[in-house]
């Protein structure tokens, strides 16, 4: 069972693809581009799409996912932590 | 799959072109023109109205950019024959004569001076003996060089960017070396990833254009923003779905154009390539407006993946949406025609869920209705560049 997608071994965060994700969860992931597994423990409650961190992060910080640049975080943001809007912002516009 | 000897079951039109759906169209040059051939449309069973709310004291490239647009509609292979209603002559003409140049059966009439009943009366006429000539015409075998595929994602959420995305960019990556013409667009769309799309245009010459059509309309945000945009892009929707920045969902986005095939040409809004290839449009991420800008430029068949679930479709061009997330899969099934949720349980593999859209893609070319075709979904959104006069 896979309750989290990343796409690339580098990349700073990972998608949640289950429903019903909760604090404390022991998550099984997937690391699509090197087909490797990894596991880490939900520290919030994660609804299905919203992504995870899968490395500690602190204030910004530059958010790597597809390999690239995604923006910068506003606040740290520990493994395993909800990472969204509240923690990341747009480098652009 | 192998797609080397693969063909469809398509309608040759009088330009060569080859469509997969037959309408007869009540084309309204202006808003004042609508009811009429709404009333057309209710009089002749089989035909089509193309309401908006547009037409009247455009001028310049927006003007144009009109004329284009509804020119293009007409044009399109999947119209058999176009019935045009304006509110006078001089327009009506123009749309008329735009569309005749592709030797389709074209009309048109100006209400002024008629009114409607008189109009709507003649009108119904005409659009029975199209209705009833389109219904005799039959579909023949064609080479898979002959489709034109046009893409737009929309709601789309993380999970387009890990499993409906994709599946489009290999089925692009699939379809692109047999000659097809396919195109992408979403100017906006791919801030923060404009470089990859950079990197993969064929010639320095592409490349340039690319870069002037994207820094444009970065200057047309920049102008009018009021802030990082944060509220309309990324969409309420998107970020409800897990997307926080304008680059991740870019970087998302452009998954549909695959990993293989390069960008051989750059087009305005509704603008018709000129040979097969994979083709950048320059246009709003606005899905309606977007696909109605495909259709223009003559593309048959639209590959749409979502997330959230977008529910829209188009009068001529039949949408497949293509969806991997689970619980949209679960809650809004009767939009979705290709499910690659088992992308993200490892159940399915890319190459699998390419394959799956591409029988999708035959079927519908070959005369399956999509879901948003058997909804009743006609989004008709016509782009404005700027205020009338």
């Amino acid at each position: 069972m896979i309750h989290f997608v990343v796409h690339d071994e580098h990349d700073s965060v990972g998608v949640v693809v289950v429903e019903g994700v909760k604090a404390g969860a022991e998550l099984a992931g997937w690391i699509m581009d090197q087909d490797k597994d990894l596991r880490i423990k939900a520290l919030n409650d994660i609804p299905i799409g919203h992504k995870l961190a899968i490395r500690a992060l602190a204030d910004k910080d530059t958010v790597i996912k597809y390999g690239v640049d995604i923006g910068r975080t506003v606040a740290p943001i520990r493994v395993g932590e909800h990472a969204h809007v509240h923690n990341i912002k747009t480098k652009r516009w | 799959m192998d797609l080397s000897q693969a063909t469809f079951q398509g309608y040759r039109r009088e330009s060569g072109r080859i469509g997969v759906r037959n309408h007869v169209i009540i084309l309204p040059v202006d808003d004042l023109s609508n009811s009429a051939a709404e009333a057309v449309a209710h009089n002749i069973k089989g035909a089509m109205a193309i309401p908006h709310p547009y037409g009247r004291l455009q001028f310049g490239a927006d003007l144009e950019l009109h004329f284009r647009t509804l020119i293009g509609t007409g044009a399109n292979p999947n119209v058999a024959a176009v019935v045009v209603i304006g509110i006078e002559d001089g327009w009506t003409k123009l749309i008329v004569d735009g569309i005749a140049k592709t030797g389709k059966p074209v009309v048109g009439f100006g209400i002024e001076q008629h009114g409607d009943h008189d109009t709507i009366m003649r009108a119904s006429k005409a659009a029975k003996e199209y209705v009833q000539w389109a219904s005799e015409l039959q579909r023949e075998t064609r080479p898979l060089k002959d489709l034109w595929l046009s893409t737009k994602c929309g709601e789309s959420d993380t999970t387009s960017g890990c499993g409906a995305n994709p599946t489009v960019g290999n089925a692009f990556d699939k379809l692109y070396p047999h000659d097809t013409t396919l195109v992408f667009g979403e100017t906006t769309e791919l801030t923060g990833g404009e470089h990859l799309v950079a990197a993969r245009c064929r010639t320095d010459e592409v490349r340039k254009k690319f870069q002037f059509m994207f820094d444009r309309y970065q200057d047309v945000i920049n102008r009018h923003k009021t802030s990082d945009l944060s509220d309309s892009q990324p969409t309420k929707g998107n970020i409800a779905g897990g997307l926080t920045t304008i680059e991740e969902k870019a970087l998302g986005n452009i998954q549909k154009i695959g990993r293989k095939c390069l960008v051989d040409g750059v087009l305005d809004k509704a603008e018709a390539p000129t040979g097969p290839g994979l083709w950048f449009m320059d246009s709003s991420s606005a899905a309606a407006e977007m696909v109605t800008l495909c259709a223009a430029a003559g593309y048959v068949v639209h590959f749409f993946p979502t997330g959230q679930g977008n529910v829209i479709g188009n009068p001529i061009l039949p949408v497949i949406k293509i969806c991997a997330n689970p619980r949209t899969v679960r809650t809004m099934s009767e939009h979705i025609d290709v499910d690659v949720s088992g992308l993200l349980r490892r159940e399915m593999s890319p190459d699998d869920a390419g394959d799956k859209l591409l029988d999708c893609m035959f079927r519908t070319a070959n005369g399956r209705l999509t879901a948003a075709e058997a909804l009743g979904h006609r989004e008709f959104v016509l782009t404005r560049l700027y205020e009338s006069a």
